[in-house]
């Protein structure tokens, strides 16, 4: 059993603290990954996973053994580095086995798991290669090799897809996934991409400047963001956010003067004038006879398209909402011209309610 | 009249090409000529008469001229290797110091920065037998000996070693460091993911980044060192008895104190034979260490 547990981790980089003890508990074969955007320290918090760099403060275990003190080689883990770190002047196969002969295991005993690997990520042509005659794709994969040749206890992941081209990574990702339903070993996978996150975690725990924000499955950071941060960072497009003030218990007037309903979740929890953001996804606000036929409270609002993005199965509307820019989603979309004016429909049900000062979310 | 045009870039070499003419190929062909004659310089006249092979015969059968022969080779095996461990030591102390690294790296140059000859008499102070630092240094910490440094065959031998290693070993030093500051962070770390030591780090990560850098070091001080003059000619002028007698001290003495010039530049020809086998010798390696690190051939 191999659970990973970090408590109070704190990490100084000279007087720059770069980690603010962070609590976090993850289960045995879970996939759990570090999001969040650039500088948040999810590589930080990786690496004093791995030993790579010392723990300034807290605790850090690995299958209940506290590994603080023990150099990487002591804890059983592997990495898989952004820029692969392939060792230049050894061949594919002498890269996935090295962790094997260092260890001074039998030759037969490393070939038959370095074949294993092989096999595993489709290698075996490239077995007698050196990286530099390797594809980005084809390094990824035996960074990736290197990495389950030894099977280790916990697999940790730091941006392994973002030096690939986007269609790599979508199929990388789907390799990763893949690989771990097979070998079932927990992991810990950091990245800058909420896509990446969202389809691939079990668990997202969210970073933002040596904090986590939240920590849950994706769909409970997609539905229940904790903070407009959440909010926005995790969904594309982001979620839209729009100033109000609350007017006696059930109505928000928005900036522009346009008056909504207080949602469901957060009715009895806001007070009378309260500074409030208001916030939606594109999914919730769809022109007329191109949307989702949903029971439930709704509004309709008369707006003005700016600008459109075709994707195919839909497009995204730019409009305006009080003044604030908003993004609006059309299913089975015709052509639209910017400045057309469509009568819209907002799911009132999946609407959201922040404190303005605070930046929290306001729910039952 | 026709005028014969020449191309211009010879028009525009032709300065350069005079100039090395007169200095590099004219004194080339000029030794090598003399080197089949018996000229001797206190007789001129012996310029002309041509004896073909007959120096290159006498050194052949030359006790004395493989005896330094010899004691070159083993002189340039003995120095470069302890330059190279020395230096490689060195080299990696400084890449761990965080704190006033340039000013480090600045006075590991200065043995560099003396002119050979001054690197002979401080040295041949320091190992004097009476004077010298080093028997003073044993006498008061209660030795009573007076080692005979540069009188005795071997003493004589190690102090000029040591005299060329302390001279030169930044050399390597300077090398090796600018490889170390070149090498890649990353696979090191995954090293020490992948279960090495830093013994195990060092020996299958760190060393073949190094050894492009090594070989570099090693092609330009065997050239160096094929060549040791200087120190040599100061501290013991070759002798106690000729044992410490090195390929270029003897031509030097063949030449100018026994004035038998032809016989001095047939040896200086054999003698080459020896940089230029040492010099394809590190480059072959060198090409190979490269490959090996994917840095092309
Ligand atoms: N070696 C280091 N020395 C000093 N500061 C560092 C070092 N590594 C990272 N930092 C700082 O720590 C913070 C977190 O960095 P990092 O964990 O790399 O962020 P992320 O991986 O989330 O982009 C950043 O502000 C960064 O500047
Ligand atoms: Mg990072």
């Amino acid at each position: 059993m191999t659970e990973v547990n970090l408590s109070k981790v704190v990490k100084f980089y000279g007087k720059h603290r770069a980690v603010h003890g962070i609590d976090l508990a993850i289960h045995d074969g879970e996939f759990v990954v570090l999001v969040g955007p650039s500088g948040c320290g999810k590589s930080t918090t990786l690496r004093m996973i791995a030993g790579l760099e010392d723990i300034s403060d807290g605790e850090v275990s690995i299958g209940g053994r506290v590994v603080n003190d023990l150099p990487p080689r002591e804890r059983n883990i592997s990495m898989v580095f952004q820029n692969y770190a392939l060792y230049p002047h050894m061949t594919v196969r002498e890269n996935l086995g090295f962790s094997l002969k260092v260890a001074k295991k039998e030759e037969t005993e490393i070939e038959k798991a370095v074949d294993e690997a092989a096999g595993i990520l489709g290698l075996d042509e490239l077995m007698e290669r050196k990286p530099a005659e390797l594809s980005g794709g084809q390094r990824q994969r035996v960074a990736m090799g290197r990495a389950i040749v030894r099977h280790p206890d916990v697999f940790l992941f730091d941006e392994p897809l973002s030096n690939l081209d986007a269609k790599l990574r979508t199929q990388m990702r789907v390799e990763i996934k893949k690989l771990h339903q097979k070998v079932g070993n927990t992991i810990i996978y950091v990245t800058h991409d909420q896509v990446e996150a969202m389809t691939l975690a079990d668990r997202i725990v969210l970073m933002q400047d040596g904090y986590i924000v939240q920590v849950g499955t994706p769909l409970e950071l997609f539905n229940a963001p904790v903070n407009t941060f959440v909010a926005s960072f995790i969904g594309s497009p982001p979620m839209n956010l729009i100033d109000g003030t609350v007017s006696g218990t059930d109505t928000i007037k928005l900036a522009g003067g346009l008056d909504v309903p207080v949602p469901a979740a957060a009715r009895g929890q806001v007070t009378d004038g309260q500074k409030v953001q208001f916030g939606f996804r594109a999914d919730n606000l769809m022109p007329e006879g191109h949307a989702v036929q949903e029971e439930g409270e709704k509004a309709n609002l008369e707006l003005t398209v700016t600008l459109t993005e075709p994707l195919g199965t839909e497009t995204v509307l730019f409009t305006d909402i009080a003044g604030t820019e908003v993004q609006a989603k059309m299913l089975n979309p015709r052509p639209v011209r910017p400045g057309e004016v469509l009568k819209f429909r907002l799911m009132l049900d999946k609407c959201h309610v922040f404190d303005a000062n605070t930046t929290e979310a306001i729910r039952g | 009249m026709l005028r014969r045009r020449f191309p211009e870039w010879f028009v525009l070499l032709l300065p350069a090409i005079i100039v090395i003419a007169a200095v590099v190929l004219i004194p080339l062909i000029f030794s090598l000529y003399s080197s089949f004659t018996p000229y001797k310089l206190t007789r001129p006249s012996t310029l002309w008469t041509w004896v073909g092979t007959y120096n290159y015969e006498k050194i052949l059968t030359d006790a004395k001229f493989w005896a330094a022969f010899g004691r070159t080779v083993l002189f340039l095996t003995i120095v470069l290797n302890l330059e190279l461990v020395l230096g490689l030591g060195i080299a990696l102390l400084m890449n761990k110091v965080t704190w006033g690294q340039r000013t480090l790296r600045t006075i590991l140059m200065f043995p560099m920065m003396f002119s050979p000859i001054l690197v002979g008499f401080q040295f041949k102070f320091i190992f004097n037998d009476n004077i010298g630092l080093v028997n003073n240094a044993l006498q008061s910490m209660g030795f009573n000996v007076a080692l005979p440094w540069l009188v005795d065959g071997k003493l004589a031998m190690f102090s000029i070693i040591f005299a060329e290693v302390w001279m030169s070993t930044s050399v390597f030093a300077i090398l090796i460091l600018a490889g170390l500051f070149a090498m890649p962070r990353d696979p090191l770390e995954a090293a020490k993911v992948d279960g090495c030591t830093p013994w195990q780090s060092f020996r299958h990560i760190t060393l073949p980044f190094l050894m492009p850098f090594i070989f570099i070091a090693m092609t330009i001080r065997s050239l160096d060192v094929a060549r040791a003059y200087d120190i040599v000619q100061i501290m013991t002028g070759g002798g106690p008895a000729r044992r410490t007698e090195l390929l270029w001290t003897l031509m030097s003495r063949t030449g100018y104190v026994d004035a038998r010039m032809g016989l001095a530049n047939a040896m200086g020809y054999v003698s080459i034979l020896l940089s230029i086998v040492f010099t394809i010798y590190f480059f072959h390696k060198l090409s190979a260490a490269r490959a090996q690190i994917g840095m092309g051939g």
